[in-house]
């Protein structure tokens, strides 16, 4: 049974019916690690969004349903929604440099949804800190849980957003391009921190990602999204074997190679991102009729 | 490291003064208006003009004159205040207290209402509700101090009379305190009739000086609690289940506050400068009215002594500012 299930989700600029997402349905098994991929600006971030309360202003959900844990988030009243999702899923965001707050020390940082969501007692979790911050392999996790961000590297702060977002036992967490803001030389690093914790806790993870290549290694399933449009939702191994869509199959060809990372490069032809176009096209078609 | 900043700040802050007193000195003798010739009655003779001019050093040249003055201020004697006779330092500390707890109170007012603004506001953004108290807050902002002083003494002082809108206490309450600050000290003596007398008699001048204030704060605390509100931690404290509420006050609030700190300081000189004209209106009996009779009677030493006073106040309340900056940003304090 899928974890997190997303049905026909639609979501628009406010103001216009122009849709940035539009009908996505998407499942997430209780263990499972989902990889979405699509080039900038298909819709990747808006889903992870959508999924954790977090859509900006000017977005606005149209219909559609988000399913967490079996309970759809969307008839939900404002403040219990915001409890099952702080109590259910979380997020490790993109920019660890800018994810923590620069006035309040790391601890209270990790600690806080523990106590005040999850309503443990402070000593609990503050060991619980510590101990977190021990799993994602950081030295001394009791002077860096009284440390300020600043005092820390970012690679050192996107392991401690990766505590954070694991130590309330989340069932889903949500990854938008967690490595992207990092030097190259610790982005391996955090990647196969993320999949070792993913694996010991047995979360679900939703990984938002323009890799293929690391989906391709990681990830169980993907969607792939064009224009807020799932193309082709598949297994990883028959993926990368036989891509059914002709969007995917470019895609694929677009991306570099682990293997032979000089080998040329076949960017996405015109009469590919034409069929995708219509597809969109038809697609909106039906919305509005 | 602490040290040498402070001991350069302090330098800094002895040389503002200076040049302060500089300026005033000069200033206040170029401008015509003899001191001596107004205190005395009509048909003084020559002599008696010469005598006093004399005896207050006003027959020096204006670089003696400074000389001879800073030598005694050095010494903490700033001379003798020609209209009372009475050392000009006892005059001054003893009308310091009334202004400060008259600043500090419309500040308190200033900032608890501002910050009700700019929460309120970024609580309610994008409502009507928001539109309305921009709207208040521009026009808050758009009169200045006296004018909101006249609007209260109308409204409150001749319209519906709720408010004591003349003096700082009623003259059966008058204290025998230790200090002048008998707000302060009453409370430490748990005089609370004398205690309510005061703030009723200074609720009005300092709404008067705290409105402009309060909507200068409340406009740029909000602004920068709106950009506040979109960074990626309040973002990512969303996600973890709080409250709109929340989020406001423990992530964003502590952060939007240092820009707005910086400001605070600022107007608060602003302020105190605008209690000159505010004490006068409402017969307040502090430091600025005391100011505006020493510049109607050229009581020249009186007014050197009130000037370097705000200055030094002045530079006390920057240097304030800047200890309380470095305290709330962590960044700062660990440098
Ligand atoms: N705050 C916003 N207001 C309005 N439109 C937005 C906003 N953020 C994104 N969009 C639009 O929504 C669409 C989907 O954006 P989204 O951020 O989900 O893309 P993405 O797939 O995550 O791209 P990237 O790989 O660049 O992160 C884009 O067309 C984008 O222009
Ligand atoms: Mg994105």
């Amino acid at each position: 049974m899928s974890f997190l299930k997303i049905r026909d989700l639609s979501v628009i600029l406010r103001g216009t019916n122009h849709r940035l997402l539009r009908g996505v349905s998407l499942d997430v098994g209780a263990t499972e690690v989902m990889g979405l991929v699509g080039e900038s600006g298909a819709g990747k971030s808006m889903i992870g969004k959508a999924v954790l309360g977090i859509l900006p202003r000017s977005a606005r959900i149209v219909g559609g349903s988000i399913e967490l844990d079996g309970v759809d988030l969307l008839t939900l009243p404002p403040r219990q929604r915001r409890h099952l999702i702080g109590q259910k899923a979380a997020l490790i965001p993109q920019d660890p440099l800018t994810a923590l707050n620069p006035a309040r020390r790391i601890g209270p940082q990790i600690s806080d949804r523990l106590v005040d969501i999850l309503g443990w007692d402070k000593a609990r979790a503050r060991a619980r800190a510590e101990e977190i911050l021990h799993d994602v392999h950081i030295p001394q996790p009791d002077r860096v849980l009284r440390a300020y961000p600043h005092e820390l590297s970012g690679g050192m702060r996107q392991r401690v957003l990766i505590a954070s977002a694991f130590a309330a036992e989340p069932r889903l967490i949500v990854a938008d391009e967690p490595t992207t803001a990092l030097d190259v030389t610790v982005q391996k690093q955090i990647l196969k921190l993320i999949f070792e914790m993913q694996a010991r806790h047995g979360t679900a993870l939703l990984f938002v990602t323009h890799d293929l290549g690391v989906v391709s290694k990681i990830c169980q399933r993907l969607t792939v999204l064009y224009g807020g449009l799932v193309m082709e939702e598949a297994e990883v191994g028959a993926f990368f074997e036989a891509p059914r869509h002709a969007y995917s199959r470019a895609l694929l060809a677009a991306t570099p190679r682990h293997t032979d990372p000089t080998a040329d490069l076949t960017p996405v032809p015109e009469a590919v991102i034409a069929e995708a176009r219509r597809a969109v096209a038809e697609a909106d078609q039906r919305w509005h009729a | 490291m602490f040290l040498r900043r402070l001991l350069t700040r302090i330098a800094t802050t002895l040389v503002t003064l200076l040049g302060v007193a500089v300026i005033v000195f000069a200033v206040i003798r170029i401008v015509p208006g003899d001191p001596v010739a107004m205190m005395l009655p009509p048909g003084a003779t020559e002599a008696d003009i010469a005598r006093l001019n004399a005896f207050y050093g006003l027959d020096k040249s204006i670089p003696e004159q400074f000389f001879i003055w800073l030598g005694g201020v050095v010494q903490g004697d700033f001379g003798t205040s020609i209209t009372t006779r009475q050392p000009v330092l006892g005059l001054v500390l003893s009308r310091l207290p009334a202004t400060l707890e008259l600043s500090v109170m419309a500040l308190v007012i200033a900032v608890v209402l501002g910050g009700l603004v700019a929460l309120t506001g970024t609580r309610l953004r994008y409502t009507r509700t928001e539109g309305a108290l921009d709207v208040a807050n521009g026009m808050a902002l758009s009169v200045p101090d006296f004018l909101w002083g006249l609007v209260l003494i109308l409204l409150f002082g001749v319209l519906w009379p709720v408010f004591t809108i003349s003096g700082r206490v009623s003259p059966n309450l008058v204290p025998e305190f230790a200090t002048s600050f008998f707000l302060f000290e009453s409370v430490l003596r748990l005089r609370f009739d004398l205690w309510l007398d005061l703030v009723q008699h200074m609720l009005m001048p300092a709404l008067a000086l705290a409105i402009p204030l309060a909507a200068i704060i409340g406009q740029l605390l909000k602004q920068s609690l709106k950009e506040t509100m979109h960074l990626d931690y309040v973002t990512l404290a969303r996600t973890k289940g709080y409250s709109e509420n929340h989020v406001i006050l423990r992530e964003a609030l502590r952060n939007a506050v240092l820009p707005t700190l910086t400001l605070i300081g600022v107007q608060f000189t602003f302020l105190i400068g605008g209690t000159v004209i505010i004490e006068r209106l409402f017969s307040y009996e502090g430091l600025g009215n005391m100011a505006i009779d020493a510049v109607i009677n050229r009581d020249l030493p009186l007014i050197q002594g009130i000037v370097l006073l705000f200055a030094l106040l002045f530079t006390l309340v920057n240097l304030a500012v800047d200890l309380l900056y470095a305290v709330l940003n962590p960044r700062l304090r660990h440098a």
